[in-house]
């Protein structure tokens, strides 16, 4: 059954060759857009009436098993009033820079939704005002844990990953935003200042 | 070893009238080892889904009170047995181990759960295999999450285990540190755990 | 009608016709800025966390303090990361049910139908009369103990500790109902792709028809004790508020975006398991401050309990009836013809060997979770194994709210509101 949603005939109007492609699959519809575009078409299915669409389900990323096909962020957006959902896509080539524009400005639920994309996948949203890890440490240096080419226990051995572990301090454990309170800096211990003009900011030497 | 009562005699009624129970005679080390399995002070470092079942232990049905631990020590400080209940990832490592050095001797712990135990059905990059490779432990209870019995099962063995202890040993209160290396178990122990898995990037085989 | 010494000498002016206490119209703030200055304040850097009694798990809070007031509130997650997705694309679909337990451990049979719905609609599968109104039944029996956990744990945080007792003594009840049905009392992983691991055994809907008629009670009890309580109405009206446009940009869902005034109930917008034939009011507040989440919430048990009496009427009408898709594809054939006919050996050994293969493409469905839309993204190849499992997970994006509702509340406050997001780590970090 093709239920395809009103809102593609009308980005195709608005956009052209921006849209890239569309396709229906388990009767929701999924639409392609390019990377340059990409904030715009989102910006104008926010705004304008007749699409609404107010709510960011999700934003989350693909990399399929095939190594030729590129790596997608996925756009999940949802229409309150009018009850409808739509799958937006930006495809990124693996040879290029893994790169896209944040849309924090417009909803802001893309906060650590786009944190999280970055965390595991290594794409960076520009734009974003903080885009640091978060479910991984800040300095986690074995990569970006859901590409392909990532195995599933890791890149180091669990001897090493266990010594990594055990070396965090965790109360030295501040980010960048929270070091910038120039206030507190003050009440720091003096060790930690130290580190901190020295330039630590997590765990690895 | 229990207490016995030398003015009681052998005579078996010992009404508070017909004799005066001023003194008893025992082992000190039972007397400590009672007095420390019968008031174990957790401190519940509840991660994840085995931690509700630990509050379900610790509620009105299967009720914690009656063996002395109802009072959760949320400071290590205060606290006598770890019980850690849920999975571990390698970024809270570093915290179990702070809260188990801070913990005073003489205290023991409790792992609860398969992942805390061994890290579970999560044999990936992100979770420590078992918490034994990070801090001591004494009692491992299986299960995922371990019925309320069992964890309370775990417990009696660990009051058992403390009954069986004489605080002349030294070494039972021996702080096991992390070492220079900055391990707690030798590498190649940590390294065997997920060994015979391997560690593929090929999804379509079975693991 | 008479109070008693718990209901005091109200924080509020009087109550309206329905016995509810009436609201201090929200926006009184003080003049210096909506910050109530404290004597010889002292700016701090304060670390809640991640081992914290009141933090409802592993989450790490770090404040910064002027006094008692907070200024800004950087919360760190990632601390009960698992790996969930990762490990997800090395498993067949099947061996996903129990991994789904696990991420929101309150309320396990939700996240097990949610997973299957979304397999199930990438296959194009239609579920039996049966099964769907067993999977409501689990969904709502998931409903009420999650909201039995909040309840219990948000009382303990604001000083209250007898209802944490009667909440888990509830919880006990549902506890040995799902584990006469399936085994376990948390890991329950009770769907399968196209049906369900097993039926209800006999006597269980008494069971189930004697925990709704009894629960109840229980909701008035509670009620009774902080629904018009001095100290609960002081503590939770006008902390944490979010206006309806902040919770819609801020993709909120569940009772976080319900007490905020919009009506937005995924059962009811995008109707799934038949429910749109169900006879239940979706409860919607209006201040969006912590005291309407706990209407929400208390209001919403007392709707999934009339939910589970239909369920029940409807059970009974359909004693014996299949509960598994009647595809060989999916559900293992029966073991004697499996013995028998060469084409059921075949499927069965495809089955256990390979796994179910949906057609490739993609799926997302959401489902009404206790806590919020909890959302499964598949993408298939035609293998056994998805290529990707996306989890969107309703406490994560709730959890991204707190920042912003935090400021310029009190320490204590910050306590509080962060019970109220209703949390639970496990899906937080997956």
């Amino acid at each position: 059954m093709s239920t395809l949603s009103p809102s593609v005939p009308a980005l195709r109007s608005e956009f052209g060759p921006s849209v890239e492609r569309h396709l229906v699959s388990s009767g929701q519809t999924i639409v392609y857009v390019s990377r340059d575009r990409s904030h715009d078409v989102l910006a104008w299915l926010r705004d304008t009436p007749g699409q609404e669409f107010n709510y960011l389900t999700d934003v989350t990323a693909v990399e399929y098993r095939d190594p030729e096909r590129p790596l997608e962020v996925v756009y999940q957006l949802r229409s309150l009033g009018r009850k409808a959902n739509l799958r937006v896509k930006v495809a990124l080539d693996k040879r290029g820079p893994l790169e896209v524009r944040s849309v924090y400005d417009l909803w802001r639920g893309a906060d650590w939704l786009e944190r999280e994309v970055y965390d595991m996948f290594g794409i960076t949203f520009v734009g974003h005002p903080d885009l640091r890890r978060i479910l991984m440490w800040e300095t986690y240096a074995e990569g970006y844990p859901l590409r392909k080419d990532f195995p599933l226990r890791g890149h180091f051995s669990r001897a090493e990953q266990t010594r990594q572990a055990l070396a965090a301090n965790p109360e030295a454990h501040y980010s960048l935003e929270e070091l910038s309170i120039a206030d507190a800096y003050g009440e720091l211990p003096k060790e930690m200042q130290e580190r901190l003009a020295k330039g630590e900011r997590g765990f690895l030497k | 070893m229990g207490l016995s009562n030398p003015a009681a005699g052998h005579d078996d009624t010992t009404t508070v009238s017909a004799i005066s129970p001023n003194w008893v005679t025992t082992r000190l080390d039972f007397l400590t080892n009672w007095a420390r399995s019968n008031s174990l002070w957790p401190m519940p470092f509840g991660t994840a889904c085995c931690a509700i079942e630990f509050m379900a232990t610790a509620a009105s049905r299967f009720d914690l009170a009656r063996f002395g631990m109802e009072r959760m020590s949320f400071s290590p400080r205060q606290a006598d047995v770890l019980i850690c209940a849920g999975r571990l990832p390698f970024k809270l490592a570093p915290v179990i181990r702070r809260i188990w050095d801070q913990m005073p001797q003489p205290k023991w712990s409790i792992s609860m759960g398969a992942c805390a135990s061994s890290g579970g059905i999560f044999d990936n990059y992100s979770m420590v295999q078992g918490i034994d490779t990070i801090i001591p432990v004494d009692v491992y209870v299986p299960g995922c999450p371990p019925r309320p019995e069992g964890l309370m099962y775990g417990i009696l063995l660990l009051q058992k285990k403390i009954k069986g202890e004489t605080f002349t040993d030294d070494s039972l209160r021996v702080e096991k540190l992390v070492g220079p290396s900055g391990l707690f178990l030798p590498a190649e122990r940590v390294d065997e755990l997920s060994e015979p898995f391997g560690n593929s990037i090929s999804q379509t085989r079975s693991s | 009608m008479t109070l008693r010494t718990v209901e005091m000498a109200l924080a509020t002016p009087g109550v309206d016709a329905a016995g509810y206490p009436t609201r201090v119209p929200l926006g009184v703030a003080p003049e210096n800025g909506g910050y109530r200055e404290d004597l010889g304040a002292e700016h701090m850097l304060v670390n809640i966390g991640p081992q914290h009694p009141a933090t409802h798990g592993v989450l790490r809070l770090v404040l910064e303090l002027e006094g008692e007031t907070v200024k800004r509130c950087i919360p760190h997650i990632g601390y009960l990361h698992s790996g969930f997705e990762k490990l997800g694309e090395y498993r067949q679909y099947n061996q996903i049910i129990p991994l789904t337990d696990r991420t929101d451990y309150l309320s396990p049979m939700a996240n097990n139908v949610a997973f299957a719905l979304a397999v199930e609609q990438l296959m194009g599968l239609e579920l039996t009369e049966r099964c769907k109104v067993l999977r409501v039944i689990a969904c709502e029996m998931s409903r009420i103990i999650s909201h039995l956990v909040w309840l219990g744990t948000t009382g303990i945080d604001l000083g209250a500790y007898t209802p944490f007792l009667w909440s888990f003594q509830e919880r006990e009840r549902i506890y040995n109902l799902q584990e006469a049905w399936t085994g376990a009392r948390l890991t329950t992983s009770v769907t399968r792709v196209g049906g369900l691991m097993a039926d209800v055994p006999d006597g269980w809907e008494a069971g189930l028809r004697e925990f709704t008629n009894t629960f109840p009670k229980t909701l008035q009890e509670i009620d009774t004790m902080f629904t018009r309580n001095a100290i609960w109405i002081g503590r939770t009206q006008g902390v944490g508020a979010l206006t309806a446009e902040e919770a819609i940009n801020l993709s909120l869902s569940g009772p976080m975006i319900r007490a905020s005034g919009v009506d937005y109930d995924v059962r009811k917008d995008q109707p799934y398991l038949d429910y749109d034939s169900y006879d239940f009011d979706v409860p919607i507040g209006e201040y969006g401050d912590i005291y309407d989440r706990y209407r929400v919430r208390l209001e919403e048990m007392a709707q999934s309990n009339r939910i589970l009496e239909q369920a029940l009427v409807r059970l009974g009408r359909l004693k014996g009836a299949p509960i598994n898709v009647s595809d060989p594809r999916v559900v293992l054939p029966p073991k004697s013809r499996a013995m028998s006919d060469m084409e059921a050996m075949i499927f069965h050994f495809k089955q256990v060997m390979e796994g179910v293969k949906p057609p490739a493409g993609e799926a997302y469905v959401g489902v009404e979770n206790p806590k919020g839309e909890l959302g499964t993204y598949l993408v298939s190849d035609g293998t056994s194994k998805p290529v990707r499992w996306r989890i969107r997970p309703p406490s994560f994006i709730n959890l991204a709210s707190l920042p912003t509702m935090c400021e310029g509340a009190l320490l204590a406050d910050v306590i509080a509101i962060n019970a109220s997001v209703d949390i639970v780590m496990g899906e937080v970090d997956r």
